[in-house]
């Protein structure tokens, strides 16, 4: 009988080839990392950490997540090999998104109540400067050169480019109401701004500085207040970019050159952020009101599963194999 | 030469931050509002209203910081028998074309009369009545505080999506009452629930603490609600605090109170916490050491607003910046959850309306189900097609 299993897993990797990333969601209420099977499509673990988990993000070779843990003041550390806590990092008060250098060694972190964009040395655990934005800053993205780095801030309705070097803010643009979340093509050719409250994505030209284009979003029989964009993936050709619309529980199919929008998918309710596995063969996306994850199909556009996940899922991240 | 001048003059064109300054003076203008409020949680504080504009002012300041903008705020406290046309005038000659009012209906009426000569712009923050936004309208006021028709919209949605469709009204003996039940019976019309009966209560005068306590209060109350149809709500209609806060555990039939007490509508509790309004919670906490009310937090989206054209127009001229916010262009976050727009035809903000009991916001409105053309925001309140407002 035993033998008998093994033969079915060995062939069942011989026929498909090892995909099974796991995915990490957080769940904003649930005070808990949801941990998902990529290949079974299924969660298999739930680990508690601390208190209003958002933004998370893995380190380059996938070996740690970082937890912003809002209401707890810090980032927290988790190993996802033992899936154990081993420590935090000093954030500054209510952490929600972060982002990560390219080399992995420098994190940059929102920090809304005092205007600052913060740097935290990861090695040492420790703050090695501030940035002054804009009112409540939020949204966070570094270029993939690592040169640039972009943070929105909500209240004063910009992205600001900062150069990482040195530190200096050397472009705001003003774009529509209530910036969150920003991501930038790979090849670094566009940065794509997500605005919740004006409901359009705007696009930017990093290297000009300024905005290329807007984006608006228009769904049959739904008020366009309900249309609120915020997570942004764009493939890694930079063909084509979905986004999250939040309470209009959909996510739009967007090409990204053209910026001409494909189709909109259905998916969970409250759909906050976004996530490709590796290969880009699924797109997850966190439903915050109804406590799952979709799972997009991207090859034929479809929404082929949802996974039940901890109370109110925001953050969603994959890692790499 | 010429060619190199065109050149730098191509160069700043393309830099907007780099223009000249922007400074933009906002005018408080404000009257003082009673302490006689019955829970002394409401009394309100000598930088009410202000403490708002000023917040709005700091967070313009810090975008004005990139935009190459200034903010400031000129504080007029109207006495009671003060001239509110000569304030209106001091205010302007200080520089303030953008007046953020804190004004009884009368007031503002007269206020906006003096301002229209020298082309400043209003922003009623306080003053709920409808006629402001019809008959009366003024194309120098935008209305950033809800009309009572908007307030009692969203408490009557939510009354009907609970199924509590039969209410016993009881209102207070002021003007003001009478014009807040009348939003309350169109409303209960215009959602198809039904208003049981009616009854007043006098206000006999007096004062609001007594080392007595609640002795007779206790008593009162019952009687005034005893021996009503049956009833699933009361709606407490009391403008002026005189005795909707009693109400709450203290009727004859065991019901829930909503309305001046209970179960408020409102465009801001200091318990609101929601889409990130407790980030503008803190801010203002950490600012003033006090909560925020829905006064302060109308003078911080006004603040907000003339912020957000100025940014938007790099201008501050009244007209210019009025045109764009009635404008498809414009819109404002609130922490309400959507963003909110001007309506053309009355300059009335449209915004969801919060229903709390001072602990919690228990929900917000527009409910579900109640479905318009244009926005579902336009629920709440008197409608385009049937505004009597000419603007002029």
């Amino acid at each position: 009988m035993k033998k008998a299993a093994w033969a079915l897993l060995l062939s069942s990797a011989l026929v498909a080839p090892a995909h099974a990333y796991t995915a990490y969601v957080s769940n904003e209420k649930g005070n808990s990392i949801t941990v998902i099977d990529t290949d079974k499509l299924a969660a298999i673990a739930t680990i508690k950490v601390g208190r209003r988990p958002r933004g998370i993000e893995l380190n380059k070779d996938g070996s740690e997540l970082y937890i912003c843990a809002g209401d707890d003041d810090a980032i927290q550390v988790l190993d996802t090999k033992t899936l154990k806590l081993t420590g935090k990092l000093p954030s500054g008060p209510d952490p929600e998104l972060l982002a990560l250098s390219p080399g992995g060694d420098t994190i940059y972190v929102s920090n809304e109540n005092d205007n600052l964009v913060t740097l935290i040395d990861v090695k040492r655990k420790e703050q090695i400067g501030d940035i002054p934005v804009g009112v409540e800053p939020e949204g966070m993205a570094v270029s993939p050169d690592g040169k640039l780095l972009v943070n929105t801030s909500e209240t004063t309705n910009m992205a600001h480019l900062i150069d990482t070097r040195t530190k200096e803010i050397v472009a705001n643009i003003l774009v529509d109401g209530r910036p969150r979340f920003a991501a930038f093509k790979q090849d670094g050719s566009e940065l794509w701004v997500s605005s919740e409250v004006g409901g359009t994505v705007a696009v930017i030209d990093p290297a000009k500085r300024e905005l290329k284009q807007k984006i608006n979003f228009e769904i049959p029989g739904m008020s366009k207040e309900a249309i609120q964009p915020i997570g942004v993936s764009i493939t890694g050709d930079g063909k084509r970019a979905f986004v999250a619309l939040g309470p209009a529980n959909r996510v739009a199919v967007i090409d990204a050159e053209t910026k001409k929008i494909e189709k909109y998918l259905l998916v969970g309710q409250r759909v906050w952020h976004l996530a490709f596995t590796p290969d880009e063969k699924y797109l997850l996306t966190a439903n915050g009101v109804s406590n799952d994850v979709s799972v997009i199909d991207v090859a034929s556009l479809k929404v082929v599963k949802s996974i039940p996940v901890g109370s109110f899922p925001w953050g969603v991240v994959v890692a790499p194999k | 030469m010429k060619r190199l001048a065109a050149a730098c003059l191509l160069l700043f064109a393309a830099v907007p931050a780099a223009a000249d300054a922007l400074n933009v003076k906002v005018g408080v203008l404000r009257e003082t509002h009673s302490r006689e409020t019955l829970s002394i949680l409401d009394i309100p504080a000598a930088d009410d209203t202000l403490a708002g504009a000023l917040l709005g002012a700091a967070d313009n300041n810090t975008t004005g910081k990139f935009t190459n903008q200034t903010f400031e705020v000129i504080d007029e406290k109207l006495d009671d028998d003060a001239d509110v046309a000569a304030s209106v005038e001091a205010l302007i000659d200080k520089g303030a074309l953008f007046i953020v009012a804190d004004l009884s209906v009368d007031k503002l009426l007269a206020a906006s009369e003096r301002a229209r000569a020298k082309g400043a712009l209003l922003l009623n923050v306080s003053a709920p009545d409808e006629r402001l936004r019809e008959e009366d309208c003024r194309a120098n006021i935008i209305h950033v505080a809800p009309s009572r028709a908007m307030l009692a919209d969203g408490l009557a949605q939510y009354l009907v999506w609970k199924q509590w469709r039969k209410w016993l009204l009881v209102k207070g003996s002021h003007e003001k009452d009478e014009l807040l039940a009348q939003a309350y019976r169109r409303a209960a019309k215009k959602f198809g629930a039904k208003i049981v009966e009616e009854r007043v209560y006098e206000d006999t005068g007096g004062g609001r603490r007594s080392d007595s306590g609640s002795v007779q209060t206790q008593r009162q109350m019952p009687v005034l609600t005893q021996n009503a149809p049956a009833y699933d709500a009361l709606l407490a209609v009391d403008e002026s605090e005189v005795f909707a806060g009693y109400l709450p555990y203290r009727t004859w039939d065991p019901r829930p109170v909503a309305g001046s007490a209970g179960l408020s509508p409102t465009s801001w509790d200091p318990a609101h916490e929601q889409w990130g309004a407790q980030q503008l919670q803190n801010r203002f906490m950490a600012t003033f050491r006090r909560p925020m009310n829905a006064r302060d937090n109308n003078a911080w989206l006004a603040m907000r607003m003339v912020g957000e054209a100025a940014t938007r127009m790099n201008s501050n001229a009244p007209e210019k910046l009025r045109a764009f916010m009635i404008g498809k262009d414009f819109s404002i976050a609130a922490f309400k959850g959507v963003r909110l727009t001007l309506r053309p035809w009355n300059q009335q903000l449209r915004q969801p309306i919060l229903l709390s009991d001072g602990r919690i916001t228990v929900s917000v409105s527009p409910q579900e189900g109640f479905l318009h053309q244009a926005t579902e925001l336009d629920t709440l309140g008197l409608d385009q097609p049937e505004t009597k407002c000419r603007l002029k």
